[in-house]
């Protein structure tokens, strides 16, 4: 692999890591903690969005990311040549 | 048949398969050993990740420390399964493709120093054994309820059963026996939440039953809110902590959790670097089981606790302590008294027991007029609630002796693999590698016994008086690896000229923060009364209690190893090719040892 490819491969790496690790900030401490006094106006059972975050949602999400960038990643590995035969 | 007699059977039984399964599945070799679960069916290594993950702390006591403060312990919740992210994204797949056996291993490598392995050794052993304190006190209450003794008796016997079975059957750290525990427990925590969720709400899935409408027909939430401020309590699902503190604080379990030795250690041997990616997010779908239905555990039993102290009502008369003595569906209170963990005191001598906030002002004013004299449950030990909770909620019996084995499962898998860590860090990381590298077989076997026997001693002893509820002292723990071996790992990886120096420097620094900020606060190596200033928010640094202090220890562990490294020559150009290298995944070959 030439250093070109490496880093081009390296860069869409990190590109994929910063999108998901915007959301697993957004949905634990925004929705879950510091946006929740935004979200109080959508009622969910009893209490609000932002605890349903809190306690299931943000869990959810974070189940979803991981096999998202798992998933993409593979993707990434076959595009630049460099996965695993 | 009586409780008694039922306990002992089913935890007797799940004895017997976790044994018979260690024996079934035995390890012949070193790389068996260390690399069972090569071969191993990627939800199964999932469901054995869980159940090495899934601690006393989780199973035992998470819910209780979300049932008595609500929302502001999602912190836990969100914590504890956050860090699976950073675990996928940030560390399993280049740890895999280095493809070493343990956390120190891939310290002292990659930044090709002896002192950073050392360091890296203290880090990891100041961390599992603070780790292992937490669990003994979980599984003490876990034992002192079962086998009916005093918690100091059953801590005692939680350590000689953890000793046993970390020597013999844990020690090989099988897969399978894992996979059988994390189906013990997960069916242990889900049975008697559905139970539970049916009978006030009618709902079969717990997690959704927590939003929906109880008997009376109120939101199950909303009423719990109404019956706890009447009594003086803050309502449970709104925000009362400092927000700084709560976000730190989660952060922390988060980038604990990417940091401790045990959990990374199993992304070290899967069989493709692409499967350390999925791996970690199977892991996740099998603790996501368990951490959904944890919120919903807490509230309702919450919830059947707060109702049953006032049958009539909050405006009505409180249980009477003849109705505690006689009737059955209080039998859990006397049962639990005897642990010395729940306890309670007519105050007033009215013959009824009060629970209220006593320190409400608004409750002192109405405790005068109906002549009360102090909340009345006087000790409600929050590590007994989910053990506690079917016989609160009136469950079979047989559901009640599922819970005691399903708690002694969470509690002996992750001792057990704690242990491991220990002992293969004193023995392979400290003794192999750095001081007595002709050390025979034998003498290599014999040190892992005697750290391992030392560990459980320290964390006994300690969990005599610990630092705090089970689940509180693992997220010191937690606080520990953020500060501690997260960045430097972190680092070795994303940065490819940090040098040993910066390193080191960054690691000390990071844990040595921490460990003064915590030893400030709970006491110095935990022993009690020797705290400099007591553990309270007002005392706290802006606030931020001692295990979220981790992330501010992390952020000092960055900085320190980045100005070190503008000072210092940069890794040599041999490390950076190593760095290169592990960034792709082509070319993994096995994991090895040295």
């Amino acid at each position: 692999m030439s250093d070109k490819s490496a880093s081009a491969y390296w860069a869409a790496n990190i590109r994929l890591i910063t999108i998901c690790l915007v959301i697993w900030a957004v949905a634990s401490f925004g929705l879950g903690i510091l946006l929740r006094p935004l979200l109080s106006g959508i009622p969910v059972g009893g209490t609000d969005l932002g605890f349903w975050f809190a306690q299931q949602g943000s869990i959810l999400t974070f189940l979803v990311l991981i096999f998202f960038y798992a998933a993409r990643m593979n993707k990434i590995d076959r595009e630049f040549g460099v996965d695993e035969q | 048949m009586d409780q008694f007699t039922l306990n002992l059977i089913v935890v007797g039984l799940s004895f017997a398969l976790y044994i018979g399964i260690a024996i079934w599945a035995r390890a012949g070799s070193t790389s068996e050993f260390y690399a069972a679960n090569r071969g191993v069916h990627p939800v199964l290594n999932g469901m054995a990740t869980a159940a090495d993950w899934m601690s006393a702390a989780s199973f035992i006591s998470m819910a209780g420390i979300i049932a008595f403060v609500g929302y502001d312990n999602s912190t836990y919740l969100m914590g504890w399964t956050g860090g699976y992210v950073l675990l996928a994204l940030l560390l399993a797949p280049y740890l895999r493709k280095f493809g070493r056996f343990t956390v120190p291993d891939f310290i002292g490598d990659r930044f090709y120093s002896q002192t950073a392995r050392i360091v890296a050794v203290i880090a990891l052993l100041v961390i599992s054994i603070t780790y292992v304190i937490g669990q003994m006190a979980g599984a003490g209450v876990a034992f002192s309820r079962f086998l009916e003794v005093s918690s100091s008796t059953g801590l005692w016997i939680a350590s000689a059963v953890v000793f046993c079975y970390a020597v013999l059957g844990g020690m090989k750290g099988i897969t399978y026996t894992q996979v059988a525990q994390y189906c013990v427990l997960i069916i242990a925590y889900t049975i008697p939440a559905i139970f539970i969720s049916l009978q006030l709400t009618g709902t079969f899935l717990p997690q959704i039953g927590l939003f929906s409408a109880d008997n009376s027909g109120t939101p199950l939430l909303a009423h719990l809110d109404g019956l706890l401020t009447d009594l003086g309590f803050r309502a449970y699902t709104e925000h009362h902590s400092n927000t700084l503190d709560m976000v730190l604080f989660t952060l922390a379990l988060m980038i604990g959790t990417a940091g401790l030795p045990h959990v990374i250690i199993r992304f070290f041997t899967v069989p493709k670097v692409s499967d350390a990616r999925a791996s970690a997010g199977w892991a996740l779908v099998f603790i996501a089981l368990l951490y959904t239905v944890a919120p919903a555990v807490g509230a309702m039993a919450r919830y059947n606790i707060t109702t049953q102290m006032w049958p009539e009502g909050v405006t009505g008369e409180a249980v009477s302590l003849e109705t505690i003595q006689t009737d059955e569906q209080y039998n859990w209170m006397l049962n639990w008294q005897t642990t010395g963990l729940l306890g309670w005191e007519d105050k007033n001598g009215d013959g009824r027991i009060q629970y209220y906030n006593d320190a409400s002002a608004d409750m002192q004013a109405i405790a005068a007029e109906r002549g009360w004299n102090g909340n009345e449950l006087t000790n409600f030990n929050r590590d007994i609630l989910v053990l506690a909770n079917p016989e609160i909620a009136g469950l079979p019996g047989w559901v009640i002796a599922l819970i005691a084995a399903g708690g002694l499962a969470a509690a002996l898998s992750t001792a057990a693999g704690l242990l491991l860590a220990i002992s293969s860090a004193v023995s392979h990381d400290l003794i192999k590698s750095v001081l007595n590298p002709g050390i025979s077989e034998k003498g290599e076997m014999l040190a892992a016994r005697i750290s391992m026997a030392v560990a459980i001693l320290i964390a006994t002893l300690l969990g005599l008086n610990p630092p705090g509820f089970a689940a509180q002292v693992v997220a010191i723990a937690f606080g520990l690896a953020a500060a501690s071996l997260f960045p430097t790992i972190m680092m070795g990886i994303f940065s490819k000229t940090m040098n040993s120096t910066g390193a080191v420097a960054g690691m000390l620094v990071g844990l040595i923060v921490e460990m003064v900020y915590i030893f400030t606060y709970v006491g110095w190596f935990f022993i009690p009364g020797t705290n400099m200033l007591p553990n309270t928010a007002d005392n706290w640094l802006f606030g931020i209690q001692p295990a979220s202090f981790g992330v501010v220890a992390a952020i000092l562990n960055f900085i320190v190893a980045y100005v070190v490294l503008a000072m210092t020559k940069p890794a040599p150009a041999e490390i950076q090719d190593l760095v290169e290298s592990i960034r792709v995944p082509r070319g993994a070959g096995v994991a090895q040892s040295h």
